[in-house]
């Protein structure tokens, strides 16, 4: 903060909105330990990578392992959660005009957080934590990285009740007219799931933690996994609840995306809350502790409906993009909005490559893999890895970068760093993501083990000697995950750069461009002021089912037809099998 | 029926509940009746397919399995390999299989086309049953029997890697499983996985 910085609000001068210094730095602090996290998954990533793929096979075995579980709690828990606290304070404060909701509890809770990863990380890094970030029983760590996850789940269960506060204030001062944005919806959806989570992170690392100190007896180790995987799948739909709100941000800032319809898209929110599978039974497909009844019904609970929500988020996304393109005049053909779309402003080819990822690979091989009976050809292969990395990685953590991108400008008062690396950044951590995708997803379907760490099994008793086509693919993921470091790298050099030793923005010009400022701040997309006499002609009952977004529906036709291939191709490849039930 | 041209950071003025568009309708259903197939393809493949996960689920104490396993392999053991006693039951028999740290007993010879009752249980730590080059996956862990009945199709020489992080010698817990055709001949129809020499049955 500078001097003259007296005021505790400024005004944003390209949203005009008020913003709260308190809230502003609690959303820079967690932002920056977020990409530290980063920082130090990626290390680990690069190293697990030229590990994995066998013709380099870097490390030894000890420090693989140890290695894994440093990357999985970076990057899944410590990257994400901070960042989401981040969007948090961002949503609830700067979104709304409204002034954070105890911002010293803030600052308490933030440094809970933070001690509580610091803990994690020593048990780590000292061995005394080789469990890998899921800590199945019988394995057993040191209490201090039990003690350190509820530290850090408490702090963060702070956050997200000083989020709904922040949300009460927000309303009783009338901040704003009507209802919540639909931004902020998606963040207070995602909110009320980290309850939900938080929740089950206590009675599942509670009663660990008691038995490593000796006081109880162990947890039964399927009672542990059921539990567990209630706290580690509703944390991903924490992930993508977050993530689709920044998605309806993006598209706002940087194509003038808009809302078709409220009524759909926040029924689509409510239902990742209603049916956000709590027991998360499709990572418990293949366990002897349950039956196909349970099995079936809390995969699905009958009909899916929240898969039903992100085909929906799936279509209503690109197809405000397309209409606040077409809305401003870009009316040409199916695609002329996408052609003339901005894809050199890295928050739009984020925001593209993150929903075309997450979509069609991560969507169509999450629901496929999650199916009682396929999942016997991929519990616990490496498609397991490669399709989480084509959602959590591929879709939320790009999404964060591409927000990133925009946030640093308009919360950090900074041009963002390296521009022209910052152009291509996305397009390098997805693509490279992209080849790690799918040499592991190949890789495992010839059955090669996730987490493990010499497919060439030279110190086993019996040889198993993958086909030749195995080695292949490793090496795809092996040169992908290479390329994703890179992104990933590129994305961090960025951002401290420009947080650290960036050069403060002056005001921005509108109109005008300007080095290190993305093109939706400097030509923000507004609609025609007869946006709304454009729109009702769109939408003329003539123009029939295509409507408002024709492009749009061709996308998702493609993405339906794609998802019915995959899916029963991967019945047939079962029905192949042994006879076996 | 449409609201103001808004983005989703605008706060929404007024009611925002109307009716949507056509498009979205008609997208909304055809997405509702795929989930209805997802659903459904589930409880169908119980009943018409021949791969499910149900089996029959007990809980045991984790030595008491690993004896009976011990007791089954006296019984029908027919060869050793590497230290490990080679097993073969007659077909529709219960069969035992432990998993323990790092390694798999015993090792089972099994016919092709004929049904066995195969119990899976681990006598320390959670493990993974992954069959290669079958690809065939189950979560094992301690307490509990998984039983599932099983028809080998074709005859060959399996491996079964351990597909669950159990400690730092996981990645070297590799066991076999052999199938033999009706007449007793190993067919190396699965020839990559053939141990190359060294097995005396
Ligand atoms: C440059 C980027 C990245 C690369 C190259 C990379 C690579 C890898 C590799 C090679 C593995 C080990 C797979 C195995 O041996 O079983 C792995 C595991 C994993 N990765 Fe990443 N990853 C990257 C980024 C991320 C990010 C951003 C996240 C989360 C937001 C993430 C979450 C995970 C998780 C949860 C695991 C599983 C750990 C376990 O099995 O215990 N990764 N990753
Ligand atoms: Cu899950
Ligand atoms: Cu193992």
């Amino acid at each position: 903060m500078s001097a003259v910085a007296t005021s505790p609000v400024r005004i944003c001068d390209v949203t005009g909105r008020r913003i709260h210094r308190s809230a502003e730095q609690l959303v820079k602090a967690n932002a920056v330990v977020a990409v530290v996290a980063l920082l130090v998954g990626i290390i680990a990533a690069l190293l697990l990578v030229l590990t994995r793929w066998q013709a380099v096979h870097l490390l030894p075995p000890t420090w693989y392992y140890r290695l894994l579980g440093v990357h999985g709690m970076n990057m899944l828990i410590f990257f994400i959660i901070f960042f989401e606290m981040a969007v948090l304070w961002f949503a609830a404060t700067v979104l709304l005009n409204a002034r954070p909701a105890a911002p010293r509890l803030g600052w308490v809770n933030f440094g809970v957080m933070l001690l509580g990863s610091l803990m994690v990380e020593w048990a780590q890094w000292s061995g005394r934590a080789d469990v890998l970030y899921t800590s199945y029983p019988p394995l057993k760590a040191h209490p201090v990285f039990y003690l350190g996850v509820i530290l850090f789940a408490v702090g963060a269960l702070l956050v997200t009740c000083q989020f709904f506060a922040t949300l009460v204030i927000a309303r009783r001062e009338r901040t704003y007219e009507g209802s919540l944005p639909l931004v902020v919806y998606g963040a207070m959806t995602a909110a009320i799931i980290a309850v939900i989570t938080l929740v089950h992170g206590a009675m599942t690392y509670i009663p660990t933690f008691l038995w490593s100190i000796g006081l109880i007896a162990m947890p039964d180790p399927q009672v542990y996994r059921m539990l567990w995987w209630a706290l580690g799948h509703s944390a991903q739909q924490i992930n993508v609840a977050a993530m689709v709100a920044i998605w309806y941000m993006l598209g706002a800032l940087t194509v003038g995306a808009v809302v078709l319809n409220e009524k759909v898209s926040r029924s689509a929110f409510v239902l990742y809350i209603l049916f956000i599978s709590m027991a998360s039974a499709h990572h418990l497909l293949v366990d002897p502790g349950f039956g196909p009844a349970w099995k079936i019904v809390n995969t699905s609970y009958f009909m899916y409906m929240a898969v039903l929500a992100s085909m929906v988020h799936g279509f209503t996304v690109p197809a405000g993009m397309e209409l606040g393109m077409r809305l401003r005049g870009y009316t040409d053909g199916l695609f002329g909005w996408l052609r003339r779309a901005p894809w050199g402003d890295p928050g739009f080819s984020s925001l593209v490559l993150s929903v075309v990822v997450f979509g069609f690979v991560g969507g169509i091989t999450g629901v496929t893999l999650g199916t009682e009976q396929i999942n016997i050809i991929a519990h616990n292969t490496m498609r397991i890895p490669g399709h989480f990395h084509s959602t959590v990685v591929s879709g939320t953590a790009l999404a964060f970068m591409g927000a990133t991108y925009y946030l640093l400008p308009l919360v950090f008062r900074r041009r963002v760093a390296f521009w022209k690396l910052a152009r291509i950044q996305p397009y390098l951590f997805s693509g490279g993501m992209l080849l790690l995708v799918l040499g592991m997803t190949f890789a495992g379907s010839f059955g090669v083990p996730r987490r493990h760490w010499d497919i060439s099994f030279s110190q086993a008793p019996f040889d198993v000697p993958f086909n030749p086509a195995v080695d292949i693919f490793l090496a795809v993921m092996g040169i992908g995950g290479i390329i994703a470091f890179l992104g990933g790298l590129s994305f961090i050099l960025i951002a401290v750069k420009s947080v650290f030793f960036g050069e403060p923005l002056p005001e921005i010009t509108r109109g005008v461009e300007m080095h290190g400022v993305p093109r939706g701040l400097t030509h923000p997309p507004v609609h025609a002021p007869d946006a709304d006499e454009r729109n009702a002609a769109l939408h003329d009952p003539a123009r029939g089912i295509a409507g408002a977004t024709p492009g749009t529906l061709v996308l998702v036709a493609v993405f339906l037809l794609a998802f019915v291939v995959y899916y029963f191709a991967n019945w047939k490849l079962l029905s192949f099998l042994w006879k076996i039930g | 029926m449409l609201t103001k041209v808004h983005t989703g950071l605008d706060p929404v003025p007024g009611i925002w509940w109307r009716p949507a568009h056509k498009s979205e309708k008609v997208w909304v259903a055809i997405a509702f009746a795929w989930c209805m197939v997802l659903f459904a393809m589930m409880p169908l493949w119980h009943f018409r397919g021949g791969q499910n996960p149900a089996g029959v689920r007990t809980r045991v104490d984790p030595r008491a399995f690993h004896e009976r396993t011990m007791e089954f392999a006296a019984q029908y053991k027919v060869g050793e390999d590497r230290g490990t006693p080679i097993v073969q039951p007659p077909p529709g028999a219960d069969v035992y299989l432990t998993a323990l740290t790092y390694s798999w007993y015993p090792i089972l010879q099994l016919v092709a086309g004929k049904e066995y009752m195969l119990h899976i249980s681990s006598r320390d730590m959670n493990h993974g049953f992954s069959l290669y080059p079958m690809n065939i996956n189950f979560q094992i862990i301690p307490g509990y029997d998984y039983a599932l009945r099983v028809t080998p199709t074709e005859a060959g020489d399996f491996r079964i890697v351990c597909n669950e992080f159990c400690g730092i010698g996981h990645h070297a817990m590799v066991g076999r499983m052999i199938v033999v055709d009706s007449t007793g001949a190993e067919v190396a129809d699965n020839a990559s996985a053939r141990v190359l020499g060294g097995a005396s049955r």
